[in-house]
């Protein structure tokens, strides 16, 4: 049996057909190096980026890439080591611990990611009592809240009732009976709590005064007067109210002045301090001094 | 021969502009095959530092990056017969060799064995105006040649100045700021077919090349084979190549004549095609494998099988011996040596001083070669094989690329030809600026 395909011998001259004038061509633009640059890099660059701009011109298509990057930043943030389960106040009494975690209202357990810790630290320093909140969020899914609390300095006495401020003059909170804070000076006026440093000062200059001190009323938004016991008042000048006080309590170590039977010492000019006797002392002088005066009220 | 002059000068231009890009392609178009070199220019400095000797004939300057050659077709006695078969043939090797070197190339130079490339030497004498010799004298004294006539249709290929004389000096290679009062020149002025050249430009125009010089392949062959002391003092190259032979004298490192044999090795093949009736492509293989010129007792009993593809046993099995191959070859290699003598012995070569001849080309590689040569031409013949180039491919450094690798050494080297010097300022044209410059310089 014999098969009929012809087996040639393989030709033994070398054939190498010329290449035609267009392969030869075309061959020639592609060792041309700016054409095979564009061909090789630049044409499937462009390719590649016409047929995604294509893809995402359609709506539906947009939408889905967007919902399925919303979906996987959804899912990485809902994993359990964002989780943030716990808030945990310090640095606060039990009742303001209460009160600022009635602010921060936050639905925990969240993810740490929704946590808006600015905005929530702004809710909690709208509290009198907080000067100060750090929030940050621990390890273990703690959110931790650090408060420094205002510290009460004086009381602040208004129409409307008794206030605690701090020594900025800001409202701490407020209060039902002067005898609960004896501890703490008095003052009183419009725009005393603005001043409080400075009748704080006053009252740390008042010395051996100070038992005496009933409180400090600030007078026309201006200047202070100390209000002693027997209705005595210091009226201090608008300017230097702690360098007159110190000239007074000379003044008064020296004669003793306030013992005496007098309604005030005015200090507002700083030339001379001026008294006001009360009427029966008054009437006393006159009499040591021989001279008669109609009584009246006054 | 103005028009020569301009076109000869653009080609220059484009070999300048190919220097610049770097690349440049060498085409050498043969009848048996068309062979491309690519060529890089590269600064001499980097390579000197590698071969330690320096460049030897400045062919350090370039390295050869791609090469190929093919089967030529269309191509009979070293002129272009069939256009397209030869342009297809040209883009093959173009294509092949700038896939080797991955750059494209845009400007080529060309080698061509044909067109009947005839010599002529001119003489031009002159007196100095001043007695120091400027390059204006030397262009003027170029230009006083008288130009033979050339014929119809026939063109300058190579013209250049040999040899200087300044009074009764001769043998001057640079005659410029030397001190006479008369300059002679003898010039060397090779024309050939301008039809053939007109082919030829062609079909390089149509492969999109272009072309950047022509030169004759018997002068480059010579460049590349004939070694510095046989150009010094005398010596002629033959170049056998596939339907051509190409001779070329050289003397104190200058062409002084060229011409060609219109018979190569391509006869001998149809010869022992035509003797033994096979076809050329095994008459080829025979020839190469197996040729010869000196017939031995055991060439006798050295078998050939000649086949056939008839499907006819008795003339598919037959056999000859070498001898008998070697008995068709001879004669056809002796009657191409004799025509070599008489074109020798017409030029005059006997009468000088050396007369070393070298055999190059494909048609040199044939055994006994030498020995038939030394009987018919003399006995100073040796085989010549190509200078080595820098990245010549193994199987290009044979004998029969002699005229490429010698292309090669042209395109970075070429003579001084005619319209490498000024044209002298009386032929400029009448309006011209140069012709103003002269005139003032004249007279003020």
């Amino acid at each position: 049996m014999q098969s009929l395909t012809a087996r040639r011998p393989a030709s033994r001259v070398r054939r190498d057909p010329a290449p035609s004038r267009w392969a030869y061509r075309v061959q020639r633009w592609m060792l041309t190096p700016y054409v095979r640059g564009f061909v090789m890099k630049g044409l499937p660059t462009l390719i590649l980026l016409g047929a995604g701009a294509l893809w995402l011109g359609q709506e539906p298509n947009r939408q889905a890439v967007v919902g399925q990057l919303t979906h996987l930043r959804d899912e990485f943030e809902a994993r359990p080591e964002f989780r943030v389960s716990l808030a945990r106040v310090e640095g606060a009494s039990d009742d303001l611990a209460e009160a600022v975690r009635a602010k921060l209202a936050l639905p925990l357990p969240m993810s740490s990611f929704d946590i808006d810790l600015d905005a929530a630290r702004d809710r909690i320093e709208t509290l009198d009592a907080v000067q100060k909140a750090d929030l940050r969020v621990r390890s273990g899914g703690v959110l931790q809240v650090l408060i420094t609390e205002r510290v009460p300095v004086a009381v602040w006495r208004t129409e409307d009732g008794l206030t605690l401020v701090d020594e900025t003059g800001h409202r701490v909170a407020g209060l039902l009976s002067r005898s609960d804070r004896a501890d703490l000076p008095l003052i009183a006026g419009e725009g005393a709590d603005t001043a409080t440093p400075e009748a704080l000062d006053l009252i740390a200059a008042a010395g051996p005064l100070t038992p005496r001190v009933r409180g400090l009323v600030r007078m026309g938004e201006r200047r202070w007067d100390i209000v002693l016991d027997r209705n005595q008042r210091i009226l201090l000048p608008e300017k230097n109210p702690v360098q007159a006080l110190e000239r007074l309590l000379a003044l008064d170590h020296a004669q003793d002045l306030m013992n005496r039977d007098i309604l005030t010492v005015d200090l507002r000019s700083d030339h001379r301090p001026t008294l006001r006797l009360t009427p029966n002392a008054l009437a006393d002088i006159r009499r040591a001094q021989g001279l008669e005066t109609v009584e009246n009220e006054l | 021969m103005t028009d020569l002059y301009t076109s000869q000068r653009a080609m220059r231009n484009m070999r300048k502009a190919a220097m610049q890009r770097g690349v440049i392609a060498i085409l050498d178009v043969g009848t048996s095959k068309i062979a491309c070199l690519i060529l890089r220019f590269d600064g001499p400095d980097r390579l000197r530092e590698q071969d330690g000797v320096g460049p030897m004939a400045g062919q350090s300057q370039f390295r050869v990056i791609g090469a190929a050659t093919t089967r030529s077709r269309g191509v009979r006695f070293g002129e272009i017969a069939v256009m397209n078969e030869t342009e297809r043939a040209i883009r093959t090797a173009v294509q092949a060799a700038q896939k080797m070197a991955n750059v494209r190339v845009d400007h080529v130079i060309a080698c061509f064995a044909g067109a009947e490339p005839r010599s002529y030497g001119l003489e031009g004498e002159l007196d100095l105006q001043d007695s120091v010799v400027t390059e204006q004298d030397v262009s003027r004294v170029l230009a006083s040649c008288d130009v033979p006539d050339l014929g119809q249709g026939r063109e300058v290929l190579h013209a250049q100045p040999v040899n200087f004389a300044l009074d009764h000096r001769s043998g001057l290679g640079d005659p410029r700021g030397q001190i006479g009062h008369r300059l002679a020149v003898d010039m060397h002025l090779l024309s050939v077919d301008g039809d053939v050249v007109q082919n030829l430009l062609y079909c390089i125009k149509r492969c999109d090349l272009e072309l950047a010089g022509i030169a004759s392949s018997a002068y480059v062959s010579a460049i590349s084979s004939l070694v510095e002391d046989e150009q010094e003092l005398g010596a002629a190259c033959i170049d056998m190549g596939g339907g051509a032979t190409g001779i070329s004298i050289f003397m104190k490192k200058h062409m002084i004549y060229a011409d060609s044999v219109r018979m190569g090795g391509d006869h001998v093949t149809s010869d022992i095609s035509k003797g033994l009736q096979i076809p050329m492509a095994t008459a080829e293989k025979i020839k190469t494998r197996h040729g010869g010129l000196y017939a031995t007792g055991m060439d006798d009993r050295e078998m050939i099988d000649i086949g056939g593809d008839s499907g006819d046993w008795e003339k598919d099995r037959r056999q000859i011996t070498r001898t008998e191959l070697i008995g068709i070859m001879r004669p056809r290699v002796e009657e191409i040596l004799e025509e070599v003598r008489a074109t020798l012995d017409a030029a005059g070569f006997d009468t000088l001083p050396s007369q070393q001849i070298v055999l190059t080309g494909g048609g040199s590689q044939i055994p006994g070669l030498d020995g038939i040569a030394t009987r018919v031409l003399g006995q100073r013949v040796r085989l010549g094989r190509p200078l080595r180039v820098q990245g010549l491919p193994q199987a290009a450094t044979g004998a029969a690329f002699a005229s490429a690798v010698g292309l090669c050494l042209f395109a970075a080297h070429p003579q001084d030809e005619w319209w490498d010097f000024e044209i002298p300022a009386e032929r400029y044209p009448a309006r011209s600026l140069r012709r103003a410059v002269k005139w003032f310089k004249d007279n003020w």
